[in-house]
């Protein structure tokens, strides 16, 4: 079994370093220009000067395809780091504080977490209007609860361990305990966490992009390239195949890291129900 | 179980309070003058006056407070406010397009659970041989796919290659399957997984050796006796993703052009019409925990342990 959850973890690093690479260095990657229109070349097929083809505006699939997620992964991975800094002092707070603290802050995650995340998500990103921070806001309200529960369990397991209780008595104060012993024991659940959570943010900015709540044109994004295809595709289905693929090659990418990592770090956590 | 039910109802009144205040503060914190909005409607620039009249008439000159408790009492009682952009009450539009809504939701958790529930089966009928490694493939993909993008593809494959099924709009049973069949993709795939790792955990209890040893046959066990066992947490888990597809029923009754609660919910944003959206977010929100609690009772019932209890065995 060593030998499958290996092979799993290296398609998970090829996929996701081949769209990763191809992103950062879009720039010297890209063929043409991604925004700049040419009207004379428009709609093509996949030829030997636009090796993707071109768009309703004659702009080069190859080109916007490389820039495409930029966008979408550095707003995902801001919203996620976000919502893991500020699930994680909630949690951990809770957890290792317990008594009325704890209380409130449960009740206030429970909170979030009974809200319909995706409606209400859909929601703010509407009421605030398109843009980055909007989006990130958005973001990271409906998510970091997710992020809090975990945690808060995870420590309230560790505060009992009998090696803090060894610390204490040698003298350890709550601020080294919590640095130096409980956030590196946390470290496991909350990679997964993260990882998993980055897929989810990513299909969240695709979504809203897509309804025209997220990123905008004329920025060369996969979603947005899908909506602006929605009158084309019937006839140039190139138009929402190459964006498509892409996001569907990232996302695989991060999920089948999530799997392998929890299977490598042993994670057991609600992660299959909150999916 | 009478106390757990109790604390169960008590921790719902906070989520309802959130619930309420989120909807409340999204049309309330909106950027925009709520009374400017409803009289411009159509391109019209209303005079100082009548923007001043209008904030009487809809209670703005109050403070928060007061405007949310106003809000909440009227919520209560049926009555959601007056869309902006239509002049109709909003409840009644939110009740004739619910029914679209729900049946989207329906048919696409009967396939998930359908779904799920063979996929799984087979993948631990077949653990280790090639059923299993494909359906583990297709679970991973069905995870991984964007729905806007996978909507799309079965409209472009289905229904304008092959043309086996209609475009778009509302109309029979053969309108909703494309929209049904993208709404339960995530779903059906987690169900899938939850229920390969149940059954498998099952069979490697002692009763399901016992049994193969007697020469039961492979499948026969696993539909008979392993799947009733396992069963539980997929259902409540189907239960509980019931919630995540009222939202994605707003991407897919979009690029299907259905017209549910979920497109609804564009047309406001894009009309900026604040108390459809209100109105929306809390029809979702209550049934969203509606559905968490009847999930949780239900798994309470499934549960012999909690059923049986106080009667001594």
């Amino acid at each position: 079994m060593k030998g499958r959850y290996s092979l799993q973890l290296v398609l998970a690093l090829v996929l996701l370093g081949t769209v990763l690479l191809c992103s950062v260095f879009a720039p010297l990657l890209a063929p043409y220009d991604p925004i700049t229109p040419d009207m004379t070349v428009c709609l093509q097929g996949p030829s030997a000067a636009h090796w993707l083809g071109t768009d309703a505006l004659g702009r080069d699939m190859l080109s916007r395809a490389l820039y495409g997620g930029r966008g979408c992964i550095l707003v995902a991975l801001a919203a996620t780091v976000l919502s893991m800094a500020f699930g994680m002092l909630v949690g951990v707070l809770g957890g290792w504080f317990g008594g009325w603290a704890d209380w409130v802050l449960t009740v206030f995650a429970n909170i979030f977490q009974g809200l319909p995340g995706t409606c209400l998500m859909i929601a703010i990103a509407g009421v605030l209007g398109p843009g980055v921070p909007n989006l990130v806001f958005a973001l990271v309200l409906t998510s970091w609860a997710g992020f809090s529960r975990v945690v808060r369990t995870e420590t309230l397991r560790i505060r009992e361990q009998s090696y803090i209780e060894g610390l204490r008595v040698l003298g350890a104060g709550p601020v080294r305990l919590l640095v130096c012993h409980v956030l590196p024991n946390l470290l496991p659940n909350v990679v997964v966490l993260f990882t998993t959570r980055v897929g989810r943010c990513v299909l969240s900015v695709a979504s809203l992009s897509f309804l025209g709540l997220g990123l905008r044109p004329p920025a060369p994004d996969w979603s947005v390239m899908i909506n602006d295809a929605r009158l084309n595709y019937r006839s140039a289905p190139h138009l929402i195949l190459v964006p498509g693929m892409c996001i569907l090659l990232l996302l695989l990418g991060i999920n089948l890291l999530g799997d392998a990592l929890r299977d490598r770090l042993d994670v057991r956590n609600q992660e299959a129900k909150e999916l | 179980m009478g106390r757990y039910l109790l604390q169960k109802l008590l921790s719902l009144v906070p989520v309802l309070l959130g619930i309420s205040l989120a909807a409340f503060v999204l049309g309330a914190v909106s950027l925009g003058n709520p009374a400017e909005l409803a009289l411009s409607q159509g391109g019209y620039t209303p005079t100082r006056e009548q923007v001043a009249a209008m904030e009487r008439q809809l209670g703005l000159d109050a403070s928060y407070p007061v405007q949310y408790l106003r809000w909440v009492g009227r919520a209560l009682r049926g009555d959601l406010g007056e869309s902006y952009s239509s002049r109709r009450p909003v409840a009644q539009e939110l009740g004739r397009r619910l029914p679209v809504t729900l049946k989207l939701a329906a048919g696409a958790m009967a396939l998930a659970c359908g779904g799920g529930l063979l996929l799984g089966c087979l993948s631990a009928l077949f653990r280790g041989r090639w059923p299993d490694h494909l359906i583990r493939a297709v679970v991973n993909v069905q995870l991984s796919v964007p729905g806007f993008w996978l909507a799309l593809l079965l409209i472009l494959l289905f229904a304008e290659t092959l043309q086996w099924l209609p475009t778009s709009g509302n109309g029979g049973m053969r309108h909703m399957i494309l929209p049904a069949v993208v709404l339960s993709t995530a779903s059906m795939a987690t169900a899938a997984r939850l229920t390969r790792s149940a059954l498998l955990a099952e069979l490697g209890k002692q009763y399901c050796t016992a049994a193969a040893a007697r020469g039961i046959r492979r499948w026969r066990l696993v539909v008979r006796n392993a799947l009733p066992n396992a069963a539980a947490p997929v259902l409540a888990l189907l239960g509980n993703s019931l919630g995540g597809m009222l939202g994605g029923s707003v991407i897919v009754e979009s690029v299907f052009a259905l017209p549910g609660i979920g497109s609804y919910a564009l047309e406001a944003i894009g009309n900026r019409d604040y108390p459809a959206l209100q109105g929306y977010v809390l029809l979702t929100g209550v049934t969203y925990v509606g559905i968490t609690v009847l999930v949780d009772l239900a798994s309470l019932l499934l549960d012999p342990k909690v059923r049986l209890e106080g009667r001594r065995l």
